[in-house]
């Protein structure tokens, strides 16, 4: 049994205490677009915030996540979906299949609260999830984006 | 919009069975809803009537106006669903505010007659081998629309006339809207596809341009379903391992451990060497696979190391026996043998893995009238036949959901995980089971890139021209795997991609640039137990690097600048007119001949395949400690024609990632017959800090034919880059991965 809060909602869960947070929020939760991938922290497709930093939830054990902890999955990044890292994918067409992407928004969406301008080299030490499809460039180019004041600004300057 | 509206999600759809599902929960929020002819029954026709109106096979117009395309290939990122939806509506005519899409089902395609053709997903074929039939489709339904109106209003059919949905008849000033007119549509005969006289490209309103995708806002919100994320009642999960060396067969197992672990509802063996735990959740039940112990009888397997694999190779280097010649010319031994200067060198390309960021899975639900699978797969029909062999019923008591895949590379054309979805469903009738694969399975039991090695041999005359070349590939077969009835008198063509005769039969799939006048081209098959697979670019990515970066060590020989040896080999043929247009248009957006920054070197590649031709300019450094940085590279493509302009930049950007992290850091090595990488901690795969800093594409689309994009460009990246590596160290690199190569003494 576990008590997790998951995008300020609680769950009592049914679940033994060595899984991986990773699959308690897709299996238990219903939450599915925190994604597997490898299950060994490689990929970064399970990303999600537990208080403000981007974990890679497969190597979170639920009995190691305390009721206080406060986990954001995509579904809680935003509710309506708007996040500026949100707009900016939208705007640039970062997702080819899109199965990383809810991993890189959230990977991008932690490094920007650090640091709110990054440079190149924050993003290459930030962005480690693994991209099949080879996004990358936009990736780095969308994190620019949101960090330049995002879509709305971009549109009217 | 991404799709049918929200409301239409929970609606009830129709089978071709006749019963009745849910569209949200059965389908995992795809709509599958089909207004099909000659359905009866009172609520289905309630339902379908509100849905819309089936105007043609490819169109289904609602009375909102709202026109939702069918497409039948598969969405794995490429953006064909995009480019197939333009087509349809460049003809159509209709609002693309409008437009939604849906899949036809594998099944709904063999009861109709196949209507939408091929549902494969493959080869760079989704828009060129489709583009004709997609836009007869919609000027049919233009057509019907058209009809309706004019017969409404009783006036000639060439009085009236369509923009954007909207119709008129300009005499009368009577207008109308597609969603009215679809009832009246939906009832006159469809016309023969055939006859349809289709728009000039130069024309195009819709198709050919750079509109934003039909699907992505759902990813962006974890909203997209996938197959891994498919739910349905009743359903259980499942987790598999098949033996490790292929081919090798479970003697005995023993499940006792497993079957009282949390959540295990069942421990089941699949097929000959698999065995499957099926639980309540997917996490117990590969933790209660762990607990299984398994005993193989490995005498159907091998249990081979790479160093003798490699070995093998070696002596397919040389041999003189049961060798296929591809391409031929002159007389290359003697030619090489009187020259006045010769290059020899030997190249080799190990095993790949796709990795498809979503582990293989399928859902089956299997019972006694028939089967039922929800799975991403590139191939409709070829899992809908995997389905119905598996289940022992015939096709037309099986059917198949397809959802967007989280990448397929080739991988998810083939339906080994279809099959054994199914043969462990069957054990459970009845019961709905999600099979997904642990990445350490998917490692284990992919269908990899086979491992080739090429030995290259030239001769040059005394003024550095070319005057023989010798190619000698060697290594696995991927259809004597995996299609045997395609090889040809035994002999398997694709091994030789890209070196093919340009006017031969393989000649658009992979035609050789180059006019050498002693040529020889052959492929001595060796294959191993280790089961191969199409891999994206097929082989001719290893081919497009033997050649292409051999080529510069010729040049460099020659004493000649590669850029300007190359051009010596193609400028002389027309029929290489193509291939040497995009070079160049690479070159000259690179700026070939301006000196760059110290320390930073080029190179340059052109291939054909796909139907497309490609090149690429690289400029790369490589520092002291060998590291190699990737500053900018340009890539080039002729397609012919450019339905999406921005999804062609989307593919080719990402082709880079494909083919650079597959050169620089992707190797599978085998020890006793088992593959030694198990997961990404051990199968190094390319991020973000080591893509190239800048990528730009120059798209040079000539016209009059249509080529695939989606694999093209990924064989130029490599060569291009490992040209560069070549003109900054001195150092030809001959063997991929790059990170087992020392660039610096």
């Amino acid at each position: 049994m576990a008590r997790l809060n998951i995008n300020g909602k609680f769950f009592n869960l049914t679940v033994d205490g060595d899984t991986p947070l990773l699959w308690a929020i897709r299996e238990q939760a219903g939450l599915t677009g925190t994604k597997y991938g490898c299950g060994v922290a490689q990929c970064g497709a399970c990303s999600v915030h537990i208080n403000g930093e981007v974990q890679r939830s497969c190597a979170v054990a639920v009995k190691d996540v305390k009721p206080t902890d406060k986990i954001i999955t995509i579904e809680g990044l935003s509710p309506s979906g708007t996040h500026p890292v949100q707009k900016a994918w939208l705007a640039l067409e970062v997702a080819q299949c899109g199965y990383c992407q809810t991993g890189q928004i959230m990977a991008a969406a932690a490094l920007l609260k650090k640091k709110p301008k990054p440079t190149d080299a924050d993003i290459d030490d930030a962005m480690t999830n693994i991209c099949r499809c080879g996004t990358y460039q936009r990736i780095r180019a969308g994190i620019k984006l949101a960090a330049d004041g995002g879509v709305a600004s971009k549109a009217k300057g | 919009m991404t799709k049918s509206d929200t409301t239409e999600k929970n609606r009830v759809t129709l089978s071709r069975r006749g019963f009745i599902i849910t569209g949200a929960a059965a389908t995992g929020g795809l709509a599958i809803g089909f207004n099909v002819a000659g359905v009866t029954d009172a609520l289905a026709q309630k339902v379908l009537g509100a849905a819309g109106n089936e105007v043609g096979a490819w169109v289904l117009i609602k009375p909102n106006d709202q026109v939702v395309i069918r497409i039948a290939r598969s969405e794995m990122g490429q953006g064909t669903l995009t480019g197939l939806a333009q087509l349809v509506a460049e003809e159509l005519e209709c609002d693309w505010s409008k437009v939604t899409w849906e899949y036809p089902t594998p099944g709904q395609n063999l009861a109709r007659n196949r209507a939408w053709g091929d549902m494969s997903t493959g080869g760079s074929r989704g828009i060129r081998a489709s583009h004709d039939y997609v836009r007869q489709g919609g000027a049919a339904a233009r057509q019907m629309l058209l009809q309706a109106a004019a017969a409404e209003w009783k006036v000639p059919v060439e009085e009236v006339s369509v923009d954007k949905g909207t119709v008129s008849h300009s005499k009368s000033r009577k207008t109308t809207t597609y969603g009215k007119l679809a009832t009246a549509a939906a009832k006159l005969p469809v016309p023969d596809l055939k006859t349809m006289k289709l728009k000039d490209p130069k024309d195009w309103k819709i198709a050919g341009k750079g509109l934003k995708r039909l699907d992505t806002v759902d990813k962006l919100v974890g909203k997209q379903i996938y197959s891994i994320d498919f739910k349905t009642p009743g359903m259980l999960n499942a987790s598999i391992k098949d033996s490790p060396v292929h081919g090798a067969k479970i003697k005995s197992f023993s499940a006792d451990k497993a079957k009282v672990m949390p959540g295990v509802r069942g421990v089941y063996q699949v097929g000959v060497g698999a065995v499957a735990v099926v639980a309540d959740s997917w996490w117990q039940a590969n933790k209660a696979l762990d607990a299984v112990e398994v005993s193989y009888d490995d005498t159907n397997g091998s249990r081979i190391d790479s160093a003798a694999i490699a070995a093998v190779l070696r002596g397919g280097l040389d041999a003189t026996e049961n060798v296929s010649v591809a391409n031929k010319a002159g007389d290359a031994k003697a030619a090489i043998a009187g020259a006045a200067r010769k290059v020899e060198a030997v190249y080799n390309a190990p095993y790949l893995h796709h990795v498809t960021m979503e582990p293989l899975n399928c859902t089956a639900k299997w019972t006694a009238d028939g089967c039922e699978v929800w799975v991403s797969t590139q191939n409709g029909d070829a899992a809908l036949a995997a389905c119905a062999e598996a289940a022992g019923h015939p096709p037309s008591k099986c059917e198949v959901y397809k959802m967007h895949l989280g990448g397929g590379f080739g991988r998810r054309g083939m339906s080994d995980f279809i099959t054994k979805a199914v043969l462990l469903a069957k054990q459970m009738p009845g019961t709905p089971v999600k099979l997904l694969w642990s990445r350490e399975e998917d490692m284990r039991q992919g269908r990899y890139r086979p491992i080739t090695a090429c030995k290259m041999e030239a001769g040059l005359d005394d003024k550095g021209n070319l005057i023989g070349l010798s190619m000698r590939i060697t290594g696995q077969s991927i259809l004597a795997s995996v299609a045997p009835a395609r090889m040809q008198n035994g002999v398997d063509f694709i091994a030789t991609q890209g070196l093919q005769p340009i006017d031969g039969p393989q000649g658009n799939e992979g035609g050789f640039g180059y006019t050498i006048p002693n040529l020889t081209i052959d492929y001595a098959m060796r294959n191993f137990h280790l089961l191969p697979g199409f891999w994206r670019g097929v082989n001719n990515n290893q081919n497009a690097f033997y050649i292409e970066c051999f080529l510069d060590e010729v040049a460099k020989a020659a004493g000649k600048d590669p850029l300007a040896f190359r051009r010596d080999l193609m400028s002389k043929n027309p029929k290489t007119a193509k291939h040497l247009a995009v070079l160049d248009a690479v070159a000259k957006k690179a700026e070939w001949d301006k000196p760059l920054p110290t320390g930073i070197f080029r190179g340059c590649a052109q291939q054909m395949g796909y139907g497309s031709y490609v090149a690429a300019v690289a400029e790369a450094s490589v520092d002291a400690r060998g590291k190699v940085k990737v500053h900018r590279l340009v890539m080039g493509t002729d397609c012919g024609h450019v339905v999406n302009p921005d999804q062609v930049d989307a593919q080719v950007v990402g082709s880079v990632a494909y083919g650079l992290s597959a050169s620089f850091f992707e190797e599978i090595t085998l020890k006793a017959g088992i593959v030694e990488q198990q997961n990404l901690d051990t199968y190094e795969i390319m991020r973000m800090a080591d893509f190239p800093t800048k990528v730009e594409t120059v798209t040079v689309p000539s016209g009059g034919f249509w080529g695939g994009v989606g694999e093209p460009t990924i064989m130029v990246a490599a060569p291009a880059v490992m040209n560069a590596i070549f003109a900054a160290t001195g150092k030809p690199v001959r063997s991929l991965p790059l990170k087992n190569q020392k660039l610096r003494a």
